[in-house]
């Protein structure tokens, strides 16, 4: 009797072991590579994501190029890339083309004025007019009569890659500072009287007023719910849904869900989208 | 021991050496690529365009205009700061004055730009604003422009170039003075005509460390400069050879990023060229 019952206990013990080490080797045998190819304003997210998903998953292999969105696009229709990185919405013929849009992140930016600007509101049609140098008074726009001094960032900045691409004035921007980092643009802006400027939406702070859009105040619920304007989505295209592709680039996208993945979304001043 | 002496010389001439052929190597596949004319000559900057576009020549004019207004604000004051330290002040007044010139010279240029963007940076503003009043067609700066930059390098130029004058100054032996006043002259005639003249040499090499260090500077007028990419007019908002590299090394990529490349070797033929032909012209000067 003794005999059995240890045979029994020693049996389901030796059981348990071998389904948890099943388990736990699915996870840690799966290999494979996730190939991305896409915007270069999304390369300091995919980095940072590839960093700490390489570290988690050692035997899949992530990775980004960064040629641009719809360079990425053409890629992963043609088959050379897993994932597309892409920062705006796809377009109806790369829909027709079988790709998948899987928005990862949105991506936000305030627009900031001086203590001492009145005007709180502004449409982006104003907002571009000020930026391409067609209006340069605050006058024209119900404030106190003043210059306006335009600050910006430098060339090849995401920021200012995005406002840019929002407002549709790519390389038409008139700037009178181009600052090479956020915070020179918020402390230059709050010490600037008239001065104007533009920083990701987690920098906001109370040294400087910030303006609302076609009446919409920059938060992060206004631009998950899609009311504010200035704002882009990352999206990361797949060709057919996520649950066709590879284990590994389904693990990839199960790690971008996953807290890990959604922290470091944070940590690059992005907005998370669940 | 001598062989020390050699290993130390031998570090300075390879480290030279190395510079040259690095910035040689990595700045000059970009111009070839935009093209020489192109490049030197192009005036608009857009680098991250749809057509990039990689012009140069305001960036070029900038630095050479803003260095040179610099030294003439610059020189004047520092060269007649060092003849009050070396011939007219009191004992106890140079025992104040060469210290706090000394400690200006010892400022790391980012404090010399916090000082910019604090007093010079608003002073100019409201300037600019009463000037440009209702202009539509300036684009107000907010005091981020070519005077104020001028006016922060100005300042910068001031600690090297009086101490090296005043160096000079006081190694004019004591007799041509005492031969002047001899003669009838004032004080002031003396160090317009025998002392300043005798110390030439010294002072025309202040001159060349102070282009050197005005040229080459690009911390401090980073914060007051403004960065766009204009002609080096007062009110302009201008971008410098240094900047242009300083602020937008970091997100800069592909030949975006040779051509930052580019405008270092640009700076540093610059810098070559200024020092050769002022060390000839200083060494003629001397003979003379």
């Amino acid at each position: 009797m003794m005999n059995v019952k240890g045979l029994i206990s020693a049996i389901t013990v030796i059981a348990a072991a071998v389904v948890s080490l099943a388990s736990c080797g699915g996870k840690t045998t799966q290999q494979g590579t996730v190939n991305m190819n896409g915007s270069t304003s999304m390369q300091k997210m995919v980095e940072a994501e590839c960093e700490v998903f390489n570290e988690t998953y050692p035997n899949i292999t992530a990775s980004g190029q960064f040629t641009g969105s719809g360079a990425g696009l053409e890629a992963v229709a043609a088959g050379s890339a897993d994932v597309g990185n892409a920062s705006r919405a796809l377009k109806d013929e790369e829909k027709a083309k079988g790709l998948v849009e899987n928005i990862i992140a949105l991506d936000g930016i305030a627009v900031v004025t001086n203590k001492n600007v009145a005007v709180d509101n502004l449409t982006t049609e104003q907002l571009a007019a000020i930026y391409t140098g067609a209006v340069s008074d605050w006058g024209a726009y119900g404030g106190e009569s003043g210059q306006v001094v335009v600050i910006g960032r430098e060339a090849g900045s995401g920021t200012r890659d995005a406002f840019e691409e929002i407002l549709d004035i790519a390389d038409k921007g008139a700037y009178a500072q181009e600052l090479d980092s956020t915070g020179a643009v918020l402390t230059t802006v709050a010490s600037t009287p008239n001065a104007i400027g533009y920083v990701s939406l987690d920098a906001l702070d109370d040294s400087v007023n910030a303006v609302k859009i076609n009446g919409v105040e920059a938060t992060a619920d206004n631009i998950k719910s899609g009311a504010y304007s200035l704002q882009r989505p990352f999206v990361m295209a797949t060709r057919g849904e996520i649950s066709e592709q590879s284990d590994a680039v389904k693990t990839w996208f199960n790690f971008l869900n996953s807290p890990e993945g959604q922290e470091v979304i944070a940590n690059v001043g992005l907005i998370s989208v669940k | 021991m001598s062989v020390v002496f050699f290993v130390c010389g031998g570090g300075a001439i390879a480290a030279v050496l190395a510079i040259t052929v690095y910035m040689i190597a990595c700045g000059f596949p970009a111009l070839t690529k935009i093209g020489v004319l192109d490049m030197l000559f192009g005036t608009v900057w857009a680098p991250t365009a749809a057509e990039p576009k990689f012009g140069i020549l305001y960036i070029i004019l900038t630095s050479i205009v803003g260095t040179m207004l610099a030294i003439v604000i610059g020189v004047p004051i520092a060269v007649l700061t060092a003849v009050f330290l070396s011939e007219t002040a009191p004992k106890p007044m140079t025992r104040i004055v060469k210290p706090a010139v000394e400690l200006l010279a010892g400022i790391p240029s980012v404090v010399y730009g916090l000082l910019g963007i604090l007093i010079v940076k608003p002073v100019i503003y409201h300037i600019e604003a009463a000037i440009y009043a209702g202009d539509a067609t300036h684009q107000m700066t907010g005091g981020a422009n070519l005077i104020s930059a001028v006016l922060v390098l100005a300042i910068m130029i001031l600690p090297t170039v009086v101490n090296v004058s005043e160096t000079s100054l006081r190694a004019v032996p004591q007799h041509l003075r005492n031969s002047s006043y001899a003669l009838g002259a004032t004080r002031v005639g003396t160090v317009f005509k025998v002392t300043l003249p005798a110390a030439r040499s010294g002072i025309i090499s202040a001159v060349v460390l102070g282009v050197g260090r005005a040229i080459g500077e690009a911390m401090a007028i980073t914060m007051v400069a403004g960065n766009s990419v204009n002609l080096p007019l007062p009110f302009n908002s201008v971008r410098f050879l240094t900047t242009g590299i300083v602020s937008e090394m970091s997100y800069s990529s592909g030949l975006h990023r040779e051509a930052l490349f580019t405008i270092g070797l640009v700076l540093f033929a610059f810098i070559m060229v200024i020092n050769i032909v002022l060390n000839t012209t200083l060494k003629k000067a001397g003979e003379e």
